[in-house]
């Protein structure tokens, strides 16, 4: 489903200096499989997904997703990609603020060439347990519900890939199990592969299968070599 | 989702500051249609008063226009008279003394003359005869006749008020409150003239007419040749002069006083009662006459009456015409182009509002983007909510200037004797004339010209203007980087 390969990223510093922030030989992950990916803060784990996401192109390297290798493709191109096949779970969930949860939900659906299918938003929300909240807004919802609003929008137009960016970080104890149960169930439903980005061991340790960023990208291993 | 509601939930999530921005421009708007509307109704309501059913005016040599300003508008100074002979050439053998027909009666459909020079308050008094109002079209588009709000038109001469009846406008009775059943006595001359100690009995109100006539106080005008000086100095032929070639005696102007006869002298007896004779037609005069005919003749009698040393024939829609080409188109074009200004201004507050929000909703546009929108559908989202602000402040402004209009109306149609509806558009203008003064020709074909309202001008210009003010945000929107906005703190 997902292949990483050589895949290279650096910033430029306002100094001129590059500083590189991937460098990732190989990393795959199969169709339905679920990933926990840790690593300390500042290690390119949101890099990572972007970059996985379309959203920042590496600066070398190719992203196969599904077979497609998203680098290659012209940038509106892999917008829509991303819309069609891609969901993404922001740690700050990125609702938007003026829109009620249904439209939020539709909101994902916008931008794809899929069909507009309000009663899969509704059941999409239902599906989180929010099927009483459909028209409230996110300032009229619990930071819970907000974050499960976000999961039922990331899956609104049936992905291939769901990235998942420290879901439960803003999140209190006390959800954040049901988040994870919540966005692990949701892509075992919809068969959709799972990268999940996390820095608490104890999300990463339900998975089956914990990725450490320190291993797969060199960046961060000879930094912490260096140290 | 589509996008116009997308731009539509960000308009309505920065309520206050979006509410202001249209507001904003909807005054600007409003500000606009008043202006326009009102100049152009006015304008165009005297231009259409400008025939009111006939299509030539005659009267003494002169001023064109002011023969034109001072017949129908009741504008201007009063003009000389033309002799009464001059009227009767035009009048059909039923309404001559004579039992002839007039000489040129049969090139005329109708001829109304006027005698002016008399006033009542402020208000012209217009001395006339009944068919001034008797089933007159005056405006042959609408097939508009004259009615009247209370009474009747008055008549050549009443058992009652003898030749002494009055027919009054909508604003003066509105003005003075004269009903059916007063007396009115003119002053000679102006305003401020001696008062006529005769009185007319007004025995009609006339219903608005949107035309000057509203303004105006009509007075049967065997009645007016009977007021104190307004006879013409008797002509006494002279036996001792002879013509050459054995013509008939020239006639000697000897200025006496009139000499109207009075049948009853008793001074005690109101006028109609005592002024019973009209005043014989040597001593008589017309100001104009009113002149309904053919298109096909018009030319012709025109000239012939202009060749003549009596008077002239003007066109009154020809005279008016060239009176706004003159003076009213240029205000016209500054108007339009204060219009114009407006609405940059308005616009220019739109989009300091929207660039202004644009790091407020810097996010937004990373999270659509994140979620699969292009970079030109973010674009679109932006421009969107500024044609809604744009068009949303326009639409209100427009609402506004015509409720404005409406509010505005009894006192326009008081001041103007202009009647202006909630539904009542600028008139059009001609695109054709703003952009060259020379024929545009279209696939070879001429282009005569393309009329259009000012105000729905208005409407396309607001798209544009919101595009281009939407522009800039639009493109800060297009150029947002993604990856910075969503990793930056909320």
């Amino acid at each position: 489903m997902l292949k990483l390969k050589n895949v290279k990223k650096s910033y430029t510093e306002p100094n001129g200096d590059e500083l590189p922030v991937l460098d990732i030989e190989d990393f795959e992950l199969g169709k339905g499989e679920q990933s926990a990916l840790i690593g300390r803060s500042g290690g390119g784990k949101t890099t990572l997904l972007h970059v996985i996401a379309g959203i920042s192109r590496p600066d070398r390297g190719s992203v196969m997703i599904d077979g497609l290798d998203i680098t290659r493709l012209p940038e509106a191109g892999a917008d829509r990609f991303r819309a069609e096949r891609i969901g993404y779970v922001f740690q700050t969930f990125n609702l938007m603020p003026g829109f009620t949860a249904l439209e939020n939900v539709m909101l994902g659906m916008t931008f794809s060439r899929g069909r507009k299918d309000v009663q899969r938003a509704k059941d999409l929300l239902k599906q989180v347990g929010l099927g009483h909240r459909l028209q409230h807004k996110p300032t009229e919802l619990s930071v819970g519900e907000q974050q499960r609003v976000a999961v039922a929008r990331s899956l609104a137009n049936r992905p291939k890939l769901l990235l998942a960016d420290e879901p439960t970080a803003n999140v209190d104890p006390a959800n954040q199990q049901h988040v994870i149960d919540l966005i692990r169930e949701s892509c075992l439903t919809e068969q959709v592969s799972l990268l999940i980005v996390t820095h608490a061991l104890e999300v990463a340790n339900q998975f089956d299968r914990v990725d450490r960023l320190d291993e797969i990208n060199k960046v961060v291993a000879q930094s912490v070599t260096a140290e | 989702m589509p996008l116009w509601k997308i731009a539509w939930r960000s308009v309505q999530r920065r309520s206050l500051a979006s509410m202001l921005t249209a507001v904003s421009m909807a005054l600007g708007v409003m500000l606009v249609v008043a202006v326009l509307l009102i100049h152009g109704i006015i304008a165009e309501s005297f231009r259409n008063n400008a025939s009111l059913g006939y299509n030539l005016i005659m009267g003494a040599k002169g001023g064109r226009l002011q023969l034109v300003l001072n017949t129908v508008f009741y504008l201007s100074e009063p003009v000389e008279n033309i002799p009464y002979d001059f009227y009767e050439n035009y009048l059909p053998a039923e309404k001559r003394s004579d039992g002839k027909d007039g000489e040129w009666a049969d090139y005329v459909d109708r001829v109304i003359p006027v005698c002016l020079g008399d006033y009542y308050k402020q208000y012209r008094l217009v001395g006339t005869t009944p068919e001034m109002f008797d089933d007159y079209v005056y405006n042959e588009d609408t097939g508009a006749k004259y009615e009247f709000a209370e009474g009747r038109n008055f008549v050549h001469f009443d058992e009652e008020h003898g030749f002494f009846e009055a027919v009054v406008g909508a604003k003066v009775a509105r003005d003075t409150g004269l009903k059916v059943g007063d007396t009115i006595m003119a002053t000679h001359g102006s305003v401020e003239g001696d008062e006529h100690p005769d009185q007319f009995y007004v025995v009609g109100i006339l219903k608005s007419s949107g035309t000057p006539n509203d303004r105006a106080v009509f007075v049967n005008m065997e009645g007016f040749y009977l007021l104190d000086g307004h006879a013409l100095p008797v002509k006494v032929e002279s036996e001792d002069e002879t013509a050459t070639d054995g013509e008939a005696t020239v006639a000697a102007e000897i200025a006496e006083e009139p000499e109207i006869v009075e049948e009853i002298v008793d001074e005690s007896l109101p006028v109609a009662k005592r002024k019973t004779t009209p005043l014989p037609k040597e001593q008589r005069e017309v100001t104009a006459l009113l002149v309904k005919t053919s298109p096909i003749i018009t030319r012709g009698l025109s000239n012939m009456v202009n060749e003549g040393p009596v008077a002239q024939a003007v066109f009154p829609v020809g005279e008016i015409t060239g009176l706004f080409n003159r003076i009213v188109k240029p205000f016209q074009q500054v108007l339009l182009v204060l219009t114009a200004m407006i609405c940059v201004v308005s616009g220019i507050s739109i989009l300091v509002s929207i660039y202004n929000s644009m790091s407020d909703r810097r996010r937004e546009i990373a999270i659509m983007r994140a979620l699969g929108a292009g970079r030109r559908t973010v674009m679109v989202v932006v421009l969107l909510e500024s044609i809604i602000l744009s068009m949303g402040g326009g639409f209100l402004g427009w609402v506004g200037g015509h409720a404005l209009i409406t509010a505005a109306g009894p006192r326009i149609e008081a001041e103007t004797g202009v009647t202006i509806g909630p539904f009542d558009m600028a008139p059009p203008v001609n695109l054709l004339a703003l952009v060259s003064d020379d024929p545009i020709y279209l696939n070879g074909r001429k282009i005569e010209e393309i009329n259009v309202s000012t105000e729905w001008i208005l409407i396309p210009s607001l798209m544009i203007l919101a595009v281009l003010v939407g522009f800039l945000p639009a493109l800060a929107a297009y150029r947002t980087d993604v990856a910075d906005a969503l990793t930056s703190n909320p």
